[in-house]
């Protein structure tokens, strides 16, 4: 190939190559011949050969062999060259290149040189990639050429300006006096580059921005100018007259607005004007709409505008074309937690989005759904939401998941209700819900004591269709290993009943223990949840120790040890099986680790979960103290203990941490005050008063003191205290454990109770004591306190 | 604005302009990665995209995607108008302009981006007036080159 072959010709040539090799080579071999040219002084096909390499650069070859060409180039005298010497500049050079200083000097001359063209070279590779050390050396040439008189120039300078300020915001200073004079220019070009220049001031600099409030009038002049003109074909686009200058003032009065009531009352009108005249039906007035309308809602309008705004967002939901529908979305989503009522209106269309094929929109249209879920509308919604995670994007799965399960926990109109959702998210998408759901759920369960029987019987039949969903099979084999007794009953109010046998409920375990689908949590699950039978089934004990023992050579670490330590449950302990196996206490729902049950939601949400355990029973506190006990007696031996670390790993978290801590505490405390105190519990000679120590907004201290009037001394004296789920509950160690005869002395304890929300406040405390060999045990629940901190 | 990138069909980069200081590392990445995300999207999909960090605006025009990356502040639907302001001053340029135009000519197709934005925001927003000054400009350059030339190609 000759040397001196045309640009044109040689990206014919490379265009032909019919392999990456075959272009690979050509490359190599026209690169070589254009570095050998570069190395010649005087040669006029310079501009052909860097335009070449150019080209070579932008196929993704190296070419930065060019850049000293470049600056020879752009110092040539001759315009064709300073042409495509620039040009490579800004292709090859940027601001991490050394080689960029170099044309500093260059891009100075050109800034005063007698041709605008050349003027407009150096401008535009300023502007493109100079560095912060380039623009500090330029800035006063700019400021020079930012009074220059013709407009061709200045609007150029203007944008220089722009990037000098964007690269070093000190610079503003320089430029903001001439900055105010500019928006008298006629020509649009200038005006519009003012604008940004102006902008750019007012987003870096407080101070400025309260200078150029007093602008404000004149902005509104010229927008009125650009509304009210008639047809100007110079401007034109669709009808609107120059979409790109009115967009850019109505940015500028946003930030003028913002947070100042004068300066938004003086562009109330004009907004309004804007607002209501525009012709929507091409993209460059929907445009200015959507600036209005964010201008509108920053700013302090007059709450007719911001309906006008919000309407304009509403008509916008219902365009055809797809970018306005997801335009409205991003607008609505900004505003939706300011105007709630006003999105509300629109939650219908909003609602149909989520059906749009785009991802986009989508994705704008759930998180808008999300947003807009509220008490009065949650059983609709939440029907839309689960009908959309079933065909959503996969995606979009994970988010949809957590976000239902949020706006479920804060607005479930019944527990019914709110487990039936959870579990439905389950089987649609159990692969997508974050690791917690499964110890929430369960907690929500075995608060829900009512629903146990349902529960239980509803996640059966959805083992038993799928077993692929690891979250759900978790959960099933959980409450079916607890509740097992109520599912072999088979009768519920609330479903159809269900005649299972005890083989039935194995066979279902076990399926999921030799599934290669499972998990290896979920066998572990499934694996405790079939131990756990043994204590809730008659007959078929043996078929379960033989499950138990066979797992015993398991491959999977975890599952071989459980089954070996429930084999020795079988085997040694088989005595304390029924005690190890029983029920689990009610999980305590402000434990630590509990992420959703942070959300403390509406008032009737709390009365219905608060209650400190489930109606008439105290058996869940029976329980706790027993196993906790058993825990105490199990930690001394080697071998049994992992079997209550396995039970109580089965049941993630429970209130092992706050409840555990109350009942084994030991540390110090003793205080007693001459406050009023009030006796809480009197009984077979024992007493216990209460007093209120210490009160703030949102915590109280309170003692109790105990005091024996009988003959006998009373020794094992503790106390143990439970308290609604908002509450946090801190026990000091008691003063003693005997209470010696007579009443001489008493035995005192602080409890420090932490109430953020306020709730009612409301404790249950049970004595056990040792008289004369015999164990009492006894509890008395307080609902009033010596002195009312919250009623 | 950050930056602006044509591209054909099959993903073959026609034009590039940055905006924002990155290495070429950098800038290869980002092309490679917003080409293919480009690319992957249906025709009658919303043309905004969220991209990283940069909301995405790109349009469809034969068989070159013109796609700009803009920043939280700037105004999605203008920068469409942008990009179709663009193509009809290429179009105006070139007589009826299709993809090969640009290839062949792309540092033509440079100097009237560079007429039309500066440092990322428009500069003149008439048509006449940007078509105006490239033929100037085009001009002087024919005259120089001529004036000057020894070796005539």
């Amino acid at each position: 190939m000759s040397p001196s072959v045309r640009l044109q010709e040689m990206i014919r040539v490379i265009r032909s190559a019919r392999t990456q090799g075959e272009e690979r080579g050509l490359i190599q071999k026209e690169c070589a011949a254009i570095r050998a040219q570069f190395r010649q002084s005087d040669n006029g096909a310079r501009t052909h050969n860097l335009a070449k390499l150019l080209y070579v650069h932008m196929l993704g070859y190296p070419a930065h062999f060019g850049q000293m060409e470049c600056v020879r180039l752009i110092a040539s005298p001759r315009y064709s060259e300073k042409r495509i010497g620039y040009l490579g500049a800004m292709m090859l050079l940027d601001e991490k290149q050394d080689a960029s200083l170099l044309i500093t000097n260059s891009i100075k001359n050109d800034l005063s040189h007698s041709s605008q063209h050349v003027q407009s070279l150096a401008l535009c590779t300023l502007a493109c990639m100079g560095s912060a050390e380039m623009c500090r050396d330029l800035a006063p040439e700019i400021e020079r050429l930012l009074g220059a008189s013709d407009s061709y120039i200045k609007k150029k300078a203007i944008l220089c300006a722009v990037h000098i300020v964007r690269k070093i915001p000190e610079l503003g200073e320089l430029y903001t006096p001439l900055a105010c004079s500019l928006l008298s220019e006629k020509n649009h070009g200038v005006l519009h580059s003012a604008v940004v220049l102006i902008t750019e001031l007012c987003e870096r600099n407080p101070d400025t921005l309260r200078q150029f409030r007093k602008t404000v009038p004149e902005l509104v002049h010229i927008m009125k100018g650009l509304i009210m003109s008639g047809y100007s074909p110079e401007h034109n686009v669709a009808g609107i007259s120059d979409p790109f200058l009115q967009v850019r003032i109505l940015r500028l009065l946003r930030i003028l607005g913002r947070c100042n009531d004068a300066a938004s009352d003086a562009m109330n009108d004009l907004l309004a004007q804007v607002a209501t005249n525009t012709d929507s039906s091409k993209t460059a007035g929907s445009a200015v709409l959507y600036e209005t309308v964010l201008t509108v809602m920053d700013i302090r309008s007059e709450s007719g505008l911001r309906v006008l705004a919000v309407n304009i967002l509403g008509r916008f939901l219902l365009n055809n074309d797809r970018n306005i529908r997801y335009i409205s979305m991003t607008s609505l989503q900004k505003i939706v937690q300011t105007d709630h009522t006003a999105v509300q209106r629109h939650r219908g269309t909003i609602v149909d989005c989520l059906k749009d094929q785009d991802a986009s929109v989508k994705r704008r249209a759930l998180e808008l759904s999300l947003a807009l879920v509220s008490a009065t509308n949650i059983r609709t919604m939440m029907k839309e939401l689960l009908v959309f995670l079933s065909t959503c994007p996969p995606e979009l799965r994970a988010h949809t998941a957590s976000g239902i399960f949020i706006a479920a926990e804060r607005y479930a109109p019944s527990q019914r209700w709110h487990i039936d959702t959870i579990l439905h998210v389950l089987i649609t998408a159990g692969g997508d819900v974050r690791d917690e759901t499964v110890p929430n759920l369960i907690k929500l369960i075995t608060t829900a004591s009512e629903l146990h029987c349902y529960t239980v019987l509803k996640l059966y039949r959805a083992l038993i269709t799928d077993i692929s969903q690891q979250s759900l099979v978790q959960v099933a084999c959980w409450c079916i290993g607890e509740y097992g007794d109520l599912l072999l009953k088979g009768e519920c109010d609330d479903i159809e009943p269900m005649q299972l046998t005890e083989d039935d409920v194995l066979d279902a375990l076990e399926t999921v223990l030799q599934s290669h689908m499972s998990s290896p949590a979920s066998r572990a699950f499934a694996l405790t949840a079939t131990m756990k039978l043994s204590t809730r089934i008659t007959n078929n004990v043996d078929r379960i120790r033989s499950i138990v023992s066979i797992y015993g050579s398991c491959i999977d670490v975890e599952l071989q040890q459980r089954a070996v330590e429930y084999n020795a449950l079988f085997k040694k302990y088989d005595h304390m099986r029924a005690a190890v196996l029983e029920r689990m206490p009610v999980i305590d729902k402000s434990s630590p680790g509990d992420t959703l049950g942070d959300l403390t939601g509406e008032v009737t949400k709390d009365s219905s979960l608060s209650k400190p355990v489930p109606g008439g029973s105290t058996l869940p506190l029976e329980p706790a103290s027993q196993a906790f006990d058993l825990l105490d007696l199990l930690g001394q031996t080697d071998t049994v203990p992992e079997a209550s670390h396995a039970e109580s790993a089965a049941a993630p978290d429970p209130a092992g941490p706050s409840t555990g801590r109350d009942l084994l505490d030991l540390l110090g405390g003793l205080e007693t005050t001459v406050v009023p105190s009030v006796t809480v519990y009197e009984k077979g000679g024992v007493s216990l008063k209460l007093q209120c120590d210490s009160q703030t907004e949102t915590a109280v201290t309170l003692t109790f003191t105990a005091c024996n009037s009988t003959q006998n001394d009373i020794t094992k004296f503790t106390l143990q205290a439970a308290v609604p789920k908002s509450i946090q509950l801190q026990m000091k160690a008691p003063s003693g454990s005997v209470l010696p005869a007579g009443g001489h002395s008493a035995i005192t304890q602080t409890v420090v109770l932490s109430n953020p929300s306020k709730t009612n406040l409301k404790m249950r405390v049970r004595l056990s004591y040792s008289n004369q060999g015999m164990v009492c045990q006894d509890t008395v629940q307080i609902d009033s306190f010596p002195s009312p901190a919250w009623t | 604005m950050q930056f602006m990138l044509l591209f054909s069909r099959q993903g073959k980069l026609r034009l590039q302009k940055w905006y924002v200081p990155l290495s070429d590392k950098e800038k290869k990445k980002i092309t490679r990665e917003l080409v293919q995300t480009v690319l992957a999207r249906k025709p009658k999909m919303c043309s905004f995209l969220e991209w990283r960090d940069l909301k995405i605006v790109y349009k469809r025009y034969a068989s070159l995607y013109f796609c700009c990356a803009i920043e939280d502040q700037d105004n999605e639907l203008i920068t469409l108008e942008i990009i179709h302001r663009y193509v009809e001053l290429l179009d105006k340029y070139f007589g009826s302009v299709c993809e090969l135009d640009i290839i062949f000519n792309f540092e033509k197709a440079y100097f009237i981006l560079d007429e039309f934005l500066l440092g990322g925001e428009a500069q003149e927003t008439s048509k006449k007036n940007v078509l105006k000054a490239i033929e100037q400009a085009d001009l002087l350059q024919e005259v120089s080159h001529h004036e000057g030339s020894r070796f005539v190609d």
